[in-house]
């Protein structure tokens, strides 16, 4: 089998005394989709930040192509390849979505104090590469904040494919979209993952994630609450360990008697 | 497809939609009433001589608004860049006349310590991530209270002893505080450094990897930081940017008078952030123009000198500089709401 991209082993966050994550394990493979589920406070957050390397790891290991690594930046996360998408801070709204697109490596030509952004290369290369992802942009100088949610993250995914992401990390793509507007999104996803990237996708929608996931990671409470490849797993048992299984069963069985209550 | 090929639902934008999008649309229109205004109120107004008068009162603005500018694209204030001119004059003028060195060396001692203001400024800002109106504004009180300490200490007086006689004070005179006579206007050096500082900072602002970084920390430091954008050397960088034209005003300052009062300079940081915000500066961040700070500038300078032209009492100054914030940031709005509708 092939090294995995990024492997988490036992990983483990502290904010101070409180306990953020434990002991999660997670592998990534190049053509596949990892996708962590979870519910609000469940960890996925921290998981993303530390994978990206916004935070570091306290306790675990975290390896990248088999080379154990503990990022300091952000910066040293992109350049080892691992490009993360925000879901509301992908980008600079205010700026226009060529600038955006280059923001961070900007490609420059001159030399010396001359140096300067090549102004051209960039309008073109966002056009260009907008495109190829299916993207048709009216106007690559239009502030990007002026751009639909679904949009703005599509251009951030055709910004990490381009820049050469081979890992690519998505918080809750679709989670501010609406129902076609995410499908737009997921074909990206999966236009990225067979174009050989390894993709961790977070949500917290079961069917977004079996729709494109091949392996699924559960999270509850900071803690790992299953760890499942697709064949092993179908939507239905994926969505009722994700909402908490026998708690939803309670849930369900505390409303029906409220309605026949109301009756 | 080729490239030439216009996209179909892209309407032509009009020259006027174009300009509508300029941040410094709003203040470009501002300049006009006051330069139509005052050409009515006032006779010598539009005199040759009167227009080097009104440029160089611009100009010791406008050299201090435009890093002003540039910061608060990036999101920050500097409150302490008014007392940061004096502070620049009254080092160099007193390192020269103490250490009796050339004037040169006074003002390579000042342009460091200028910048160390600068640098201090930004990295606590970076550093403690509070906002930067505390900041400064604990800046601006200190650098008051050393200004007027220290001098009292060394001269015995508030203000600094002359060093007209000093080695170096003609050669440093003639690049901070010379003028030149075009015609019959009379220019002053102030004037060429403003225009030059205006340029660069464009240039910097619209077609360098540091200006795309600078648009990005003001409107949205963390989209910024997680794409690998340097935040914390992007804002360092603007408030050494705004203690470098400290300096060179502060050496202008000097220079021209001579000596230099040390409680001078308070007040003045309001002016280059109102001339920042006039020409198009979003209090926000992220949104604006180096030469929108120049045309604020300039609407100041026009003001100030045409009440004096216009013979009225400068009291009414202040009231006009207000009114004009007021309708330049009204007319600001109304016209970015106008432009992101055509959008």
């Amino acid at each position: 089998m092939t090294t995995a991209l990024v492997e988490l082993t036992d990983v483990s966050k502290f904010y101070g005394n409180i306990k953020a994550l434990e002991g999660v394990s997670l592998q990534v493979y190049p053509g596949e989709i990892t996708c962590v589920l979870g519910d609000n406070g469940a960890g996925k957050s921290t998981l993303i930040k530390i994978v990206s390397g916004l935070h570091q790891h306290d306790g675990g290991t975290y390896r990248i192509e088999g080379e154990e690594v503990r990022h300091a930046s952000p910066r040293e996360a992109l350049d080892r390849g691992i490009a993360t998408v925000y879901q509301d801070l992908a980008v600079v709204p205010l700026m226009p979505v060529w600038r955006n697109f280059f923001l961070g490596s900007e490609p420059r030509k001159g030399r010396g104090p001359f140096k300067r952004l090549d102004v051209h290369t960039m309008r073109e290369t966002t056009r260009s590469e907008l495109l190829r992802m299916g993207i048709d942009l009216r106007d690559v100088d239009q502030p990007i904040g002026t751009l639909s949610g679904g949009e703005r993250q599509c251009v951030a995914i055709a910004r990490a494919v381009y820049f050469g992401a081979k890992v690519l990390v998505l918080d809750e793509p679709t989670a501010a979209l609406g129902v076609k507007q995410s499908g737009v999104v997921l074909k990206y996803v999966a236009a990225a993952r067979d174009a050989g990237l390894g993709v961790v996708l977070i949500t917290h929608n079961p069917h977004h994630a079996h729709l494109v996931g091949d392996r699924f990671v559960l999270l509850k409470r900071g803690a790992m609450a299953g760890s499942h490849a697709k064949a092993e797993i179908t939507l239905d048992e994926l969505t009722r360990q994700m909402a908490g299984g026998s708690e939803l069963e309670q849930l369900s069985h505390e409303l029906r008697r409220t309605t026949a209550a109301d009756r | 497809m080729t490239e030439a090929t216009a996209d179909e639902r892209l309407v032509r934008r009009s020259l006027s939609r174009g300009l509508l999008a300029r941040p410094e649309l709003g203040s470009v229109v501002g300049a006009l009433a006051v330069l139509l205004f005052f050409s009515f109120a006032a006779d010598s107004f539009l005199q040759a001589s009167s227009l080097g008068t009104v440029l160089y009162a611009s100009s010791t603005i406008g050299i201090m608004a435009v890093p002003v500018a540039l910061l608060m694209i990036g999101g920050e204030f500097d409150l302490s860049a008014g007392v940061m001119v004096t502070t620049s004059a009254l080092v160099s003028s007193m390192f020269s006349y103490q250490m009796t060195a050339n004037v040169w060396v006074g003002v390579g001692v000042s342009l460091l310590v200028t910048l160390a203001i600068g640098f201090f400024n930004g990295f606590v800002l970076t550093r403690t991530k509070l906002p930067s109106f505390i900041i400064t504004l604990g800046t601006f009180l200190m650098l008051t209270g050393l200004n007027l300490g220290f001098t009292k200490l060394i001269s015995g007086t508030v203000s600094t002893k002359s060093i007209s006689d000093m080695e170096g004070f003609d050669s440093a005179r003639a690049v901070f505080a010379s003028h030149l006579t075009i015609g019959s206007v009379d220019l002053q050096i102030t004037i060429v450094w403003w225009l030059a500082l205006v340029a660069v900072a464009t240039w910097v602002l619209l077609r360098t990897r540091a200006g795309n970084w600078v648009f990005a920390v003001g409107g949205g430091a963390e989209a910024a930081r997680a794409v690998g954008v340097p935040v914390a050397r992007t804002k360092i960088g603007l408030y050494m940017a705004v203690a470098l034209c400290a300096w060179i005003s502060g050496q202008h300052l000097l220079l021209s008078f001579d000596v230099v009062q040390s409680g001078e300079g308070v007040g003045n940081e309001l002016l280059y952030i109102i001339a920042a915000v006039i020409g198009g500066c979003l209090m926000t961040g992220g949104y604006g123009s180096a030469i929108g700070s120049a045309v604020g500038a300039f609407i100041f300078g026009m003001t100030s000198k045409g009440i004096v032209y216009a013979q009225w009492n400068p009291d009414w100054f202040k009231f006009f500089l207000g009114a004009m914030l007021l309708l330049a940031t009204l007319l600001n709005h109304w016209v970015r709401k106008r432009a992101e509708a055509a959008a």
